[in-house]
C-alpha cells in the first residue's frame, strides 16, 4: 500500500485497516511525517511536530493492535492545538509567554485519544490562547489555509483544522469557545464539531474562557467526527464542570435521511445580508435539508443578536483572571525586574501579545469594583436570555440551520480592525452562551473576491443539549447527500484525496 | 483602659481544616515537609489544570456552621478573589464571596470567672490556602531588601476556614476568651487541629474605639501578624491604647491595616485603605454552584458532639465544678468525655473531677499514656469514687489503687476484696494500733503533752502506718488526739 492511498483515507477507515493490519500505525504514521515534511513550508499547521512521540506510540499501538485490542482509532494521525497538555511536550498556547514551557502532564481528551489507538503528529498552531478568529493571533508562526494559501485557515483552532485539511492528519483536536472549532472548519473545508459544554474534559486544556472553551475534533468527515468524540467524550472527575452522565455512541447512529426532523431556520439570521452568492448558496443548503425529508420551520431568536457583546464581556472577564497566572514566577516566560511587580510588569508585557492583552484589559474593566454590575452582571443575564431563546425554538424544533460564517476565508491581514474580527463568530456564538452542541460541514463553495478559486463554507447544525447523536446522525445525512467537500482538493503540490 | 472609652473588637479567623487531600486536588493535607514534595499540577496552578472540591471540607464547614447555630443556605458557589502574589499560584484565590456556606450563629465563650457570653458570627466561608514565601538576603526574613524570594506550595490549596465575627468584642480578655472557645470548638469538631504555632489558625483583629456609652463604631484599624494568643492579647491591648493617645490628644485614627511588631510590642501601619485591592470577585467558572442538600445537613447536625459551651454550663452549674477546673478538663477533649462517663457511672462529679484531674492526669503525666486510653475504665473509677465515699477506703488505699488499676489490675472492689485493703473503722481494733505506737513513741507524746502539738501529724502517721494504711485517718486523728489529752 503507498504512503499516498494511506494518509488520502478517513479516520475511519485508517483504523479499520491497521486493526485488520492492512498497514501498521508505525507506516501510517511515517507516511503521514513525510506528508508534513512536504507540505509544512506552505502550511505551516504545527508548532511542534512530535515525530519521536508519534513514531514511539505508533510502535505501542502496533503492539496492542497485535495484541488483539480493537483500537476506535488505531494508528489514526491526529493534530492537537496547542493549548492542549501532552506531557513532556511543548505546549505553547501560540504565545511567547509559553514559548518553552514543557506541559508535566497530559489532557484528558489528548489522553483518551490517545488511549484509543490515536498518535499524535504535532502541536497545532492558534490564536494566541485561542483569541482570534484566523490563526493571525499566533505569536509563533503563521499558518496558511491549504485552499489557498494567500488566506487563513480561521482561528483560533486554525493550526488543526489546516493540518487536516492538508493531510497532515485525520482529526485535529480543536477548542471552541465562541466558534474556534466551526469556524475553521468552515474555512478548510472540514467537519467541526463543539460538543455540548461539559461533554468533553476541559483538564489539561489551558483555559480562555472557563465556561465557553469545549474541546472537540475537525475531521474530514462527520463519521470521522463521531468516532473521535465517542473516544474522547464523557465525564471526567478532574474537571468539576464535566457532565456525569452517559455518553451515547454518536458514530452508531449515523442517519441517510432527514425524514421526520424539523430543522429550525432563524428569522434574524437572514443570510441576503451576506450577499447574492452566499444567501444562493445557504438557501439551496435549506432545501437539501428539505429534499433529505426535515420540514423546515422558521424559529426566532431574538436576543442572538446581542451574542457577540455579551460573548465580549463574559470571556474577556474569565480570561482576565485565567491568565494571570503568567507572571513569570514559577513556569514559563520571565523578564527579571528590580522587585516582584515590575518582573510581573515586564514578563506579561513582553509575554502576551496585542489581542489577549485587550482582552485581559476589557475583562479586567468588566470585573472592576463600580462596573461589574453594569457589564458583567448584566452579561450573564443576556446570557441566560439567549440561552432561554434556544429553549423555545427547540420546541417547534430539532436542529437549528444556519451560516457557520458570515464569509469564507479571507486574505491576511484583510481584518485589522478587532470588532470586524469578533464579528466573524456572530453565528457561533449564541450557542457556546448557550452551551448547546453545534457543528459545520461543508455546504459548498463560494469564490470571494479577489480570490483565484472558490474556497469552502460552511453549514452550521445547533441541537438541544446532549443531542449530539441527533445532531451528527443528521449531518452525516446531509453530507452524503450532498459530498460538497469532495468537489475540490487542497491547492498544495502533490495533495491527494 | 481609659474609662471613659470602650474597645470594640471584630476577629476574622482563617483556620486550616483537617482533611486527608488539599482543596481542590489529591494532594496531601499535611503541614511542613520538604518545600515543594506535596504538589500536583493542580495546586501549582499549572495551565490547564482544574479545581476539583473536597466534599470533606464543604461538611467540615457546614458542621462548623450548625455548631454555632449558623444558617445553612441552600445555595453557595465559590468566588475567584484576584491579586497578585508570588505565593498564590494562580493569582487569585478560589474563595466565597456574596454566597458563604454559612450565615449567622455565635461563638459562646466565657471568661476566667466562669462569666458567659457571646460574641455573633457574620460568616463562615469556605477558601483555599496559599503557598508560603521565604524572603532571603535581607538579614531579617522580610522582603524589604531581601536580594530573592523562595515559594513553597505545600500549603497551596489547603482548605481554609474564614471565620468572621461581628464587632461585638470589647477588649484583649473578650477576644482571647472568645478565640479559646471558637478552638476548643473546633477540635471538638474534629475539623481543624487549630494550632497556631503551625499556622492552622491565623488570626486578623479588627480594633476601634468609642466613648463609652456610645453606640456608634469609631474608625478601626485592622491588625495583622498576631501568631500566639498572648501576641492577639498584647497587640489588642496595644492598639487600643494607641487610639486612645490619639483621641485624646485631639488627632483622629486611620483608617488602616496595621502589622503587630512583637519584638517592639507596637503595631505599626502596613497599607490605608486607598491602597485597598479591587479584588474582582466573581463566580468562579471552574466550579459549579453548591446545592447543600437538607438531608446532609441534617445528618451533620446529628453528628455534633457535646459542644465547650455546653459542658462548661453543665460543669460549672449542675456539677458545681469550680470554672478552671471545668475548663482544664474542656481543654483535654478525650479526658472530659471520660470525666463525663465517670459521672454518669458515679453520680458524684466533684470526686470526679478531683480523680480525673488529679492522681490520674499525674498517672497520665507520667506514664505518657492518655487517662482515656489507660486501663482505668470509666466504671472501675467509678467504683472506686463509690468505696471512698463509703468510706470503705479512705483516699490514700485509693490512691495505691488507682496506680495498681493503671497497670490493669481491674476493679478495685476486688482488688480490695483480695488484698484486704478495706478502711479499718472499728475503734477497738484502731485503738490497739494506737496503743502500740503511743508506747513505742511515748517521749513523742510528752512532748506533745508538754505543747509541741505539731508532733500530732507523725503520731498520726505512725498508726497509719501501723494499720498498713487502711486504719480511718478520721478516726486515727480523732483516738490519738483523745488519748493525749
Amino acid at each position: 500500500m503507498t504512503d499516498e492511498s494511506l494518509i488520502g483515507k478517513s479516520a475511519a477507515e485508517i483504523a479499520q485497516t491497521v486493526r485488520e493490519r492492512g498497514a501498521s500505525a508505525v507506516e501510517v504514521t511515517e507516511a503521514t511525517l513525510a506528508r508534513v515534511d512536504a507540505v509544512e513550508g506552505v502550511v505551516g499547521s504545527y508548532l511542534t511536530v512530535l515525530s519521536d512521540v508519534a513514531r514511539s506510540q505508533a510502535a505501542k499501538v502496533d503492539e496492542r493492535v497485535r495484541n488483539g485490542e480493537r483500537l476506535p482509532l488505531a494508528g489514526v494521525p491526529i493534530a492537537v492545538k496547542d493549548n492542549m497538555c501532552l506531557e513532556g511536550t511543548r505546549t505553547t498556547c501560540g504565545s511567547k509567554i509559553l514559548e518553552d514551557w514543557i506541559a508535566p502532564y497530559t489532557a484528558t481528551a489528548v489522553a483518551r485519544m490517545l488511549e484509543a489507538g490515536a498518535v499524535p503528529i504535532g502541536k497545532a498552531n492558534c490564536d494566541e490562547f485561542a483569541m482570534g478568529s484566523s490563526c493571525e493571533n499566533s505569536a509563533l508562526g503563521v499558518t496558511r489555509n491549504p485552499y489557498d494559501p494567500a488566506r487563513v485557515p480561521g482561528g483560533s483552532s486554525g493550526g488543526s483544522a489546516a493540518a487536516v485539511a492538508a493531510y497532515e492528519a485525520a482529526i485535529g483536536l480543536g477548542s471552541d469557545t465562541g466558534g474556534s472549532i466551526r469556524e475553521p472548519g468552515a474555512f478548510c473545508n472540514l467537519v467541526g464539531f463543539k460538543p455540548t459544554y461539559g461533554r468533553v474534559s476541559r483538564y489539561g486544556l489551558i483555559a480562555f474562557a472557563s465556561s465557553l472553551d469545549q474541546i472537540g475534533p475537525l475531521t474530514r468527515s462527520v463519521e470521522d467526527a463521531a468516532i473521535a468524540y465517542d473516544a474522547m467524550g464523557g465525564y471526567d472527575p478532574m474537571d468539576a464542570t464535566s457532565i456525569d452522565r452517559p455518553l451515547e455512541a454518536t458514530a452508531t447512529g449515523l442517519l441517510d435521511d432527514l425524514k421526520g426532523m424539523r430543522i429550525g431556520v432563524v428569522r434574524e439570521f437572514d443570510t441576503k445580508a451576506l450577499g447574492a452568492d452566499l444567501d444562493a448558496r445557504y438557501r439551496l443548503a435549506y432545501a437539501d435539508l428539505e429534499r433529505l425529508g426535515a420540514e423546515l420551520v422558521d424559529v426566532s431568536l431574538p436576543t442572538a443578536d446581542y451574542g457577540v457583546a455579551t460573548y465580549y464581556l463574559i470571556a474577556p472577564a474569565e480570561c482576565s483572571s485565567n491568565l494571570a497566572r503568567f507572571d513569570g514566577v514559577r513556569y514559563g516566560l520571565r523578564v527579571e525586574g528590580d522587585d516582584v511587580r515590575v518582573m510581573y510588569d515586564k514578563t506579561r508585557a513582553a509575554g502576551f501579545g496585542p489581542e489577549v492583552k485587550r482582552r485581559i484589559l476589557i475583562g479586567t474593566h468588566a470585573l472592576s469594583s463600580g462596573y461589574y454590575d453594569a457589564y458583567y452582571v448584566r452579561a450573564q443575564k443576556a446570557r441566560t436570555l439567549i440561552a432561554r431563546d434556544f429553549d423555545r425554538a427547540f420546541e417547534r424544533c430539532d436542529l437549528i440551520a444556519s451560516p457557520a460564517a458570515s464569509c469564507p476565508a479571507f486574505e491576511f491581514g484583510s481584518k485589522s480592525d478587532p470588532y470586524s474580527m469578533y464579528l466573524m463568530d456572530y453565528y457561533t456564538i449564541p450557542m457556546a452562551l448557550a452551551g448547546l452542541p453545534a457543528l459545520s460541514v461543508p455546504c459548498g463553495w463560494s469564490t470571494p473576491e479577489g480570490a483565484k478559486a472558490p474556497m469552502p463554507i460552511g453549514l452550521q447544525l445547533a441541537a438541544p443539549l446532549f443531542a449530539e447523536k441527533l445532531l451528527l446522525g443528521a449531518a452525516h445525512a446531509y453530507e452524503r447527500a450532498t459530498r460538497h467537500a469532495l468537489a475540490r482538493k487542497p491547492a498544495l503540490e502533490g495533495a491527494r484525496a | 483602659m481609659n474609662a471613659s472609652y470602650e474597645a470594640v473588637i471584630g476577629i476574622e479567623c482563617h483556620v486550616e481544616l483537617k482533611t486527608r487531600t488539599k482543596m481542590f486536588c489529591g494532594c496531601v493535607n499535611e503541614f511542613g515537609g520538604e518545600p515543594n514534595t506535596k504538589v500536583c499540577p493542580v495546586c501549582l496552578g499549572m495551565p490547564g489544570a482544574l479545581p476539583v472540591p473536597n466534599a470533606k471540607a464543604i461538611e467540615h464547614i457546614v458542621t462548623a456552621g450548625l455548631a454555632f447555630g449558623a444558617e445553612i443556605p441552600t445555595f453557595s458557589k465559590f468566588d475567584r478573589k484576584n491579586y497578585f502574589y508570588p505565593d498564590m499560584p494562580k493569582d487569585y484565590q478560589i474563595s466565597q464571596y456574596d454566597t458563604p456556606l454559612t450565615l449567622g450563629g455565635a461563638v459562646k465563650y466565657w471568661l476566667e470567672d466562669g462569666t458567659m457570653r457571646e460574641c455573633r458570627l457574620t460568616r463562615i466561608h469556605l477558601e483555599e490556602d496559599t503557598g508560603k514565601s521565604t524572603h532571603a538576603g535581607s538579614g531579617d526574613g522580610r522582603i524589604a531588601g531581601s536580594a530573592y524570594s523562595l515559594v513553597d506550595f505545600n500549603r497551596a490549596g489547603v482548605p481554609l476556614m474564614e471565620c468572621v465575627s461581628e464587632p461585638e468584642l470589647h477588649g484583649a480578655a473578650d477576644a482571647i476568651a472568645y478565640l479559646e472557645s471558637l478552638r476548643r470548638t473546633l477540635l471538638a469538631l474534629g475539623v481543624s487541629d487549630v494550632k497556631m504555632e503551625e499556622g492552622s489558625l491565623r488570626c486578623d483583629a479588627n480594633v476601634s474605639i468609642r466613648p463609652a456609652g456610645s453606640s456608634e463604631l469609631g474608625t478601626k484599624t485592622e491588625i495583622k501578624n498576631m501568631n500566639s494568643f498572648r501576641s492577639v492579647e498584647r497587640a489588642i491591648e496595644s492598639e487600643i491604647a494607641r487610639q486612645i493617645e490619639i483621641l485624646t490628644s485631639g488627632g483622629r485614627v486611620v483608617q488602616e491595616t496595621r502589622g503587630w511588631d512583637e519584638v517592639n510590642g507596637v503595631t505599626h501601619s502596613m497599607r490605608s485603605k486607598e491602597e485597598a485591592h479591587d479584588y474582582r470577585y466573581f463566580p468562579d467558572p471552574d466550579l459549579v454552584p453548591m446545592e447543600v442538600a437538607r438531608d446532609e445537613v441534617a445528618r451533620l447536625a446529628a453528628a455534633l458532639p457535646a459542644l465547650p459551651w455546653e459542658r462548661f454550663q453543665r460543669y460549672t452549674r449542675e456539677y458545681a465544678l469550680a470554672p478552671k477546673q471545668a475548663t482544664q478538663l474542656i481543654d483535654n477533649l478525650s479526658l472530659a468525655a471520660y470525666f463525663d462517663r465517670v459521672v454518669a457511672a458515679s453520680g458524684n462529679p466533684q470526686q470526679s473531677s478531683n480523680f480525673v484531674l488529679g492522681e490520674l492526669s499525674r498517672l497520665a503525666n507520667e506514664t505518657g499514656v492518655a487517662v482515656a486510653s489507660s486501663s482505668v475504665s470509666p466504671e472501675h473509677l467509678a467504683e472506686l469514687i463509690a468505696l471512698v465515699e463509703g468510706r470503705r477506703i479512705n483516699s490514700k488505699i485509693a490512691k495505691e489503687l488507682l496506680g495498681r488499676m493503671w497497670h490493669g489490675e481491674g476493679s478495685p472492689a476486688e482488688i480490695v476484696e483480695r488484698e484486704g485493703l478495706a478502711q479499718t473503722s472499728d475503734p477497738a481494733a484502731i485503738e490497739r494500733f494506737v496503743d502500740e505506737v503511743l508506747s513505742v513513741n511515748a517521749s513523742v507524746a510528752d512532748e506533745y503533752r508538754a505543747g509541741k502539738t505539731n508532733v500530732m501529724g507523725f503520731l498520726v502517721g505512725q498508726v497509719m502506718k501501723a494499720s498498713r494504711g487502711k486504719a480511718d485517718p478520721a478516726l486515727v486523728n480523732e483516738l490519738v488526739r483523745k488519748r493525749l489529752c
